[in-house]
């Protein structure tokens, strides 16, 4: 039986099309990424200002996106905004969009947390040799903020793309549906395909996300002060 | 005594954060390659009067001259008179994400717009001379705080400053590392630099002061050379200030001795 179940893998294009659905997930959680990092970062500067009223709004906002299970999300935006104000959202421009809120907040507190853990000495020994404001962000504030950064930016890369599996409840076609669409139509013949089928799953995800999750532990260390 | 050429001219410096003066009516000359040590009890105003000078506070009133030319003025362009003034912090503020060269290089070529390879040679000399050159590609993680010191000193010295200003430079370091940046000092001052060191280190701040500087209370209460001070003090918070010292330094030989 057991290499009945593993054909399943290989009958028609089966494993192409579950490539293809990895594929679908990496683009929205890559594209999600990309817009989180850039409205992330416009955020976290935003975050630091001492003014009451964005203090006040950004909490509320990051604790919210942090609160609600992204699967709430996901159903709020797609069938939601569909139902209460007859916008039609696709499956995945729903998904892009929560993911992206969502990542939205979770990079503006990383990009807080990583501006204000930048010492008030280093701007003074910068002023100290004579550089400029703007020099001692391009030189010194700047390059620190990122490597505090990217570590876990790409910590938050691999999270997305572990939560895109749930987009396949909104009716996106990403891996997960393929996959119950072959376990589906193989049902009668080959029984245990579930197995094999998200097995390979499990070792596609793996494949992704192990390689950045090394990169992420290993950027942190090097850059360990 | 021949008159000798003033660097740097403090006159009638005030300065308040807010919450009451720190420095009241501060008046004091630095001439070209003299050492003035400034001692007194924490929260005197020391580190202000040194940040006051490199502009990092604002004053609220007097002014300081370098060069006969007024650097207390909205106009001043601190870029440049950062140039000649290098200054030293207690914290260890190298960039951390900068090996020890790029430390080093960052002022004279972004700064002084310096060709990178000069500098660099000149850079190497230095680290040579303090012994550090096989840690030029070292990042400051991989140094001890002593090392880390003598980088921070070399940063400020190789942007060819009049004068340099240390605070406490070695109060945050581990005791057996503080001698090997206090020789450094030694030798700078040797050399004919122009210093002002804030330091708690009274037997270097003998060894090497041309001029004692005491403040307190954010006043200058007493200046003499370092023979006549340290034997003779003339007011009696400078005498407590120095038993004070003095009590510290015989508990810890007993506490070493035992
Ligand atoms: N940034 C600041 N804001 C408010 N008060 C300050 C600040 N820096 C120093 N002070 C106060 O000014 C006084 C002198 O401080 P400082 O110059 O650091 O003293 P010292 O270096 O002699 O120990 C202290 O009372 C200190 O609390
Ligand atoms: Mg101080």
């Amino acid at each position: 039986m057991q290499d009945l179940g593993i054909r399943v893998l290989f009958m028609g294009n089966n494993f192409i099309r579950l490539l293809k659905g990895l594929g679908v997930a990496l683009k929205i959680s890559l594209t999600a990424v990309i817009l989180s990092v850039v409205l992330g970062i416009l955020l976290g500067m935003v975050m630091t200002l001492k003014n009451p009223v964005t203090k006040c709004i950004t909490k509320i906002y990051l604790e919210s996106m942090r609160i609600m299970p992204q699967l709430v999300l996901l159903f709020l935006v797609y069938f939601g905004l569909t139902k209460s104000f007859g916008i039609n959202l696709s499956g995945e421009i729903s998904a892009v969009i929560v993911f992206t809120l969502w990542g939205t907040a979770e990079m503006g507190d990383l990009v807080r947390g990583a501006l204000i853990s930048i010492p008030g000495h280093q701007y003074e020994s910068g002023a100290a040799i004579g550089l400029t404001k703007l020099q001692i962000y391009r030189y010194i504030i700047i390059p620190q903020t990122l490597q505090r950064l990217t570590p876990l930016a790409i910590n938050l890369t691999t999270r997305m793309i572990k939560t895109t599996s749930l987009i396949v409840l909104i009716g996106v076609v990403e891996v997960l549906k393929v996959a119950q669409q072959i376990i589906e139509a193989n049902r009668y013949t080959v029984p245990d395909s579930a197995l094999w089928i998200y097995g390979t799953i499990f070792f596609l995800y793996f494949i992704v996300c192990w390689p950045i999750s090394t990169m992420a532990g290993w950027l942190e260390k090097k850059w360990k002060n | 005594m021949k008159e000798k050429e003033k660097l740097l001219e403090i006159k009638h410096l005030h300065k308040d954060y807010g919450n009451g003066p720190v420095l009241k009516d501060v008046s004091l000359n630095v001439h070209k390659g003299e050492v003035v040590v400034i001692i007194g009890p924490s929260g005197c105003g020391k580190s202000t009067l040194l940040r006051c000078i490199n502009g990092l506070e604002q004053i609220q009133s007097g002014k300081i001259l370098l060069d006969g030319e007024v650097i207390t003025e909205n106009k001043t362009k601190w870029s440049e008179v950062r140039q000649k003034i290098g200054m030293v912090f207690q914290s260890y503020d190298l960039f951390p994400h900068m090996t020890v060269t790029d430390n080093i290089l960052l002022g004279p070529t972004k700064v002084q717009g310096r060709d990178k390879k000069e500098a660099e040679a000149e850079a190497e000399r230095i680290l040579e001379r303090i012994g550090l050159l096989d840690k030029k590609n070292a990042f400051p993680r991989q140094l001890s705080g002593g090392q880390k010191q003598r980088v921070a000193i070399v940063r400020a010295l190789i942007m060819k400053p009049e004068i340099m200003l240390f605070d406490e430079v070695t109060a945050a370091l581990d005791p057996e590392m503080v001698r090997e940046v206090l020789d450094v000092m030694l030798e700078l001052a040797k050399s004919g630099s122009t210093m002002m060191i804030v330091t708690h280190e009274m037997q270097f701040a003998r060894a090497v002061a041309d001029r004692i500087v005491f403040l307190d209370g954010g006043e200058i209460l007493e200046t003499d050379t370092p023979e006549k001070f340290f034997t003779r003090p003339k007011t009696d918070r400078a005498k407590r200030f120095l038993n004070t010292f003095s009590f510290h330094m015989e508990r810890e030989r007993g506490g070493k001795a035992i």
